[in-house]
């Protein structure tokens, strides 16, 4: 029963997105109301056919209906409710399904907010979107079936991959992850809209910068859970491998941050509309790139938990949409002429393109070594990867110049800086800098490099917090008022400008927190007997001995480990094996002893009763890699909300260039 | 404007794409440079047998089974050698570090490290392959690309990677 609702369902999707699409642009060409009412009609039939779908799965899995395929290949009775709820994207054709059901409400929710504006646009924006989900729809219908119907149901399934019910982070990343890629088509159909119509005025980049905004901030998150999650279940004490897998949602988040800044200046100066739009078109076909990579198996990898057939397909779809894409953009890039002039001596203008330009390099630097393989052995037949030193080697010099430049940039004024004016907003961040490389020297970092992001990271850090709190000193100054009254009204009337700073101070730390916590770590690997220890820096690991413990879905073998540090006891710590039910090869479970500082991390290798072989790390710092995603996502938030209202004072701020000063003297 | 601020212009975006063409040039140089120094490649022990001094110093990752009997552990962390081979080649490993819980006679294992001088594999990372479908190979040929693609914890790196010069 259940699988021919589903199948139904998907055929309607499929169904009214192709419609929804052949209509969309035929109201593009030749505008009316009614094409316009029927693009919408259709838009709302496919994101509610997408929910139906996936609420049909939803039961079929709480409900152990093993009748339809993928229930039986992922389904269990014997685990517990929330991960029978969380199995729909826990392998292949669940996570295309929810795939389509994010791509229904992204596509309701742009088209419903924009059912009244941008005649010109708006269908075409539809018209492609629909597209998109056209494609997702036959996915689900042909290569990636999910309600395939099993004639002789099994009693009883497999269960999900066990690194996934390992760990409650493969809860909420995925949907995070879901939400930022997918968020992407919206900014991709506004783009092509803006391409087909032949201009991008200064209302119409709104409505795409606050879409790419918005996806930006879930896929920022995502990408920092999954390196969480990396952290806290793979066990080798880590948080990011340069995995193609991983590289696959970098890729985009790199063009998307290019793109949210060069919007800024598309909206202030009407330049860049073109690098805007390609860098837009460029995000989206990244993720169509990644789906690929993490959905085909091409690569070994320890990310892909599902491998199929579908990877010709997705193949195709990208083929396609770069075709549509290079096209457009040469038939009619031309048109998107520049409103303003763009100032080319040192100011904060010059910075952004220079930002620009080291984000498209990093990507261009991580496309080459995760594809580099791949072309080598189409071509020669050679198996290999691309190492890690690679990656470090190249990304390290670019993070740091980003950090400069996030500091640099926002220190000068738009337009032309005098002389004089470069020297007084440099002099102050300069001494702070000074002050944060004196203390990194005293507690003993001597790679060049961490301390280099140490000296930039306080300059760019005082920078950003300067410029944050600028308002406020200009209105306690101009209006009398005091320090939180002087930051309500400030913050009321220019919330996007803070949003941006918050997001830079949030970025500061990150980049800092990751130098630290690369370079001045500690690793050894141990074996204990029961009642032996080891030391590691200012940490003792005394091996108690061996635990079990029974769970309805798993058994763990845990090692006791009592842990003191400088003498004093931090109490124990227990990492595991767990054996899961259906599964045969055990998982360990790495145990963390966090701390605002560092983090002891333990990892067990083996494990039986007369000895425990360990790995056990400090990782410096980890902690605020975590804490400043907080930040950088809290940031994008504040910059969005007030443009999700309409307001548009925050762009009008006035400009703050002699306030600097100001700002740099008081 | 004037004449010669247009001129100006013209100059500043002359030294401006001549800087970047120079910048791009040199970043595609070290881009290049930086992959062809950090390529691992995967080899069985047929192919590495047959490459010889050609394999010496490169960054290899060895897949195959654990020879039956080959295993010998010494004591604490360090000291564990072992036999690989695909059914007609062997190659003998010496590896350092704590081996995972699966461990064993017959497993499919994938090594990282180099081919020593003396014909031995000094690994730095010992990996046992997950895949509930793999077969302990007969005299057939190891499916290097399955068992790559099977071993679980092969894109992690771990400490002890930086630390390799090829």
């Amino acid at each position: 029963m259940l699988p021919i609702l589903g199948r139904t369902l998907i055929l309607l999707a499929l169904l009214t997105a192709s419609a929804g699409a052949i209509v969309g642009f035929a109201t593009g060409l030749k505008p009316s109301p009614s094409g316009w009412r029927w693009t919408r009609i259709l838009a709302y039939a496919f994101a509610a056919c997408m929910l139906l779908a996936s609420l049909t799965m939803e039961y079929a899995l709480l409900t152990h209906d093993f009748s339809v395929g993928y229930v039986a290949h992922v389904g269990s009775r014997s685990v517990p409710t929330w991960v029978s709820i969380v199995s729909l994207w826990s392998s292949l054709e669940g996570s295309i399904l929810f795939w389509g059901l994010v791509l229904g409400i992204y596509i309701a929710a742009a088209t419903s907010r924009n059912a009244n504006k941008y005649p010109e646009y708006m269908p075409y924006a539809v018209g492609v979107w629909l597209a998109c989900g056209a494609f997702f729809s036959f996915l689900l219908a042909g290569p990636a079936q999910p309600f395939a119907t099993v004639l002789k149901p099994p009693l009883d399934g497999p269960g999900p991959n066990a690194l996934l019910q390992n760990h409650y982070l493969m809860v909420i990343h995925p949907p995070f992850l879901y939400s930022g890629y997918v968020g992407m088509t919206i900014p991709f159909g506004l783009a092509c809209a803006a391409l087909l119509v032949g201009r991008l005025g200064n209302d119409f980049i709104r409505p795409l910068r606050n879409f790419l905004l918005l996806s930006w901030i879930f896929l920022t998150i995502a990408i920092v859970l999954g390196g969480w999650w990396a952290y806290e279940v793979l066990g080798w004490g880590g948080y990011w491998a340069w995995d193609p897998v991983e590289n696959a949602s970098f890729l985009p988040w790199l063009t998307a941050t290019a793109a949210v800044h060069s919007a800024l200046l598309v909206e202030r100066k009407g330049v860049l509309k073109g690098w805007t739009v390609i860098l837009v078109l460029a995000t989206y076909l990244l993720t169509i790139l990644g789906t690929f990579m993490t959905r085909s198996g091409v690569f070994n990898s320890v990310h892909s938990f599902s491998q199929s057939a579908i990877g010709p397909t997705i193949l195709v779809f990208l083929a396609a949409a770069l075709l549509f894409s290079l096209v457009l953009l040469a038939l009619r890039i031309d048109r998107l002429s520049p409103e303003g002039r763009l100032e080319t001596g040192p100011s904060r203008d010059l910075f952004f393109l220079i930002q620009n330009l080291l984000l498209v390099l990093f990507t261009f630097t991580v496309l080459l070594g995760t594809v580099f393989p791949l072309v080598v052995e189409a071509v020669k037949g050679v198996q290999m990867s691309v190492g890690r030193p690679y990656f470090d080697k190249m990304s390290v010099p670019i993070g740091v110049a980003l950090l400069f430049v996030m500091g640099v940039g926002p220190a000068l004024p738009w337009g032309r800086a005098s002389a004089q004016q470069l020297r007084r907003a440099w002099l102050l961040p300069l001494g702070t800098a000074a002050v944060l490389l004196a203390a990194g020297l005293t507690l003993g970092v001597r790679n060049p490099w961490t301390l280099l992001a140490l000296f930039f990271g306080g300059f760019t850090a005082h920078v950003t917090l300067s410029e944050m709190f600028l308002p406020v000193r200009q209105r306690m100054r101009a209006h009398q008022e005091g320090f939180f009254e002087a930051f309500r009204q400030a913050q009321s009337r220019g919330q996007r400008r803070l949003g941006a700073y918050v997001a830079h101070f949030g970025a500061i730390l990150i980049i800092t927190a990751i130098a630290v916590s690369s370079t001045m770590g500690i690793s050894k690997e141990v074996q204990l007997k029961p009642g032996e220890s080891a030391t590691l820096g200012a940490y003792e690991l005394t091996f108690a001995g061996v635990e079990q413990v029974v769970e309805p879905h798993r058994v763990s073998t845990r090692a006791h480990l009592d842990i003191t540090k400088n003498g004093r006891s931090l109490g124990a710590l227990y990492p595991s094996m767990n054996q899961y039910e259906n599964q045969r090869e055990p998982v360990g479970s790495p145990a963390v002893h966090t701390s605002l500082t560092e983090d002891l991390y333990l990892s067990v290798h083996n494990i039986d009763s007369e000895r425990d072989g360990l790995l056990a790390l400090v990782n410096p710092m980890v902690c605020w890699i975590w804490i400043a995603t907080a930040i950088i996502a809290l940031g994008g938030l504040l910059a969005l909300v007030p443009s999700l209202r309409g307001s548009t004072a925050a762009a009008r701020i006035p400009d703050s260039a002699p306030a600097v000063i100001q700002g740099a003297k008081g | 404007m004037s004449a010669t601020a247009t001129a100006d212009l013209r100059r500043t975006r002359w030294f401006a794409v001549c800087a970047i063409a120079v910048a791009v040039a040199a970043f595609v140089v070290i881009a290049a440079s930086g992959i062809g120094e950090n390529l691992v490649y995967y080899w069985g022990p047929k192919e590495l047998r047959a490459a010889g001094n050609k394999a010496t110093g490169a960054t290899i990752r060895l897949g195959g089974q654990v020879a039956v009997g080959s295993v010998k552990r010494g004591d604490g962390v360090s000291n564990l050698e072992f036999d690989v081979t695909d059914g007609t080649a062997t190659v003998h490993v010496i590896s350092r570090g704590v081996p995972p819980q699966l461990f064993r006679d017959r497993v499919g294992v994938v090594v990282e490290g180099t081919m020593a001088k003396d014909g031995n594999f000094e690994s730095h990372r010992l990996m046992v392959s997950h895949d509930n479908k793999y077969r302990a190979p007969g005299d057939k040929n190891v499916d290097i690309k399955e068992l790559m693609r099977s071993t679980e914890g092969l894109e992690e790196a771990p400490a002890a990677v930086a630390k390799v010069v090829p």
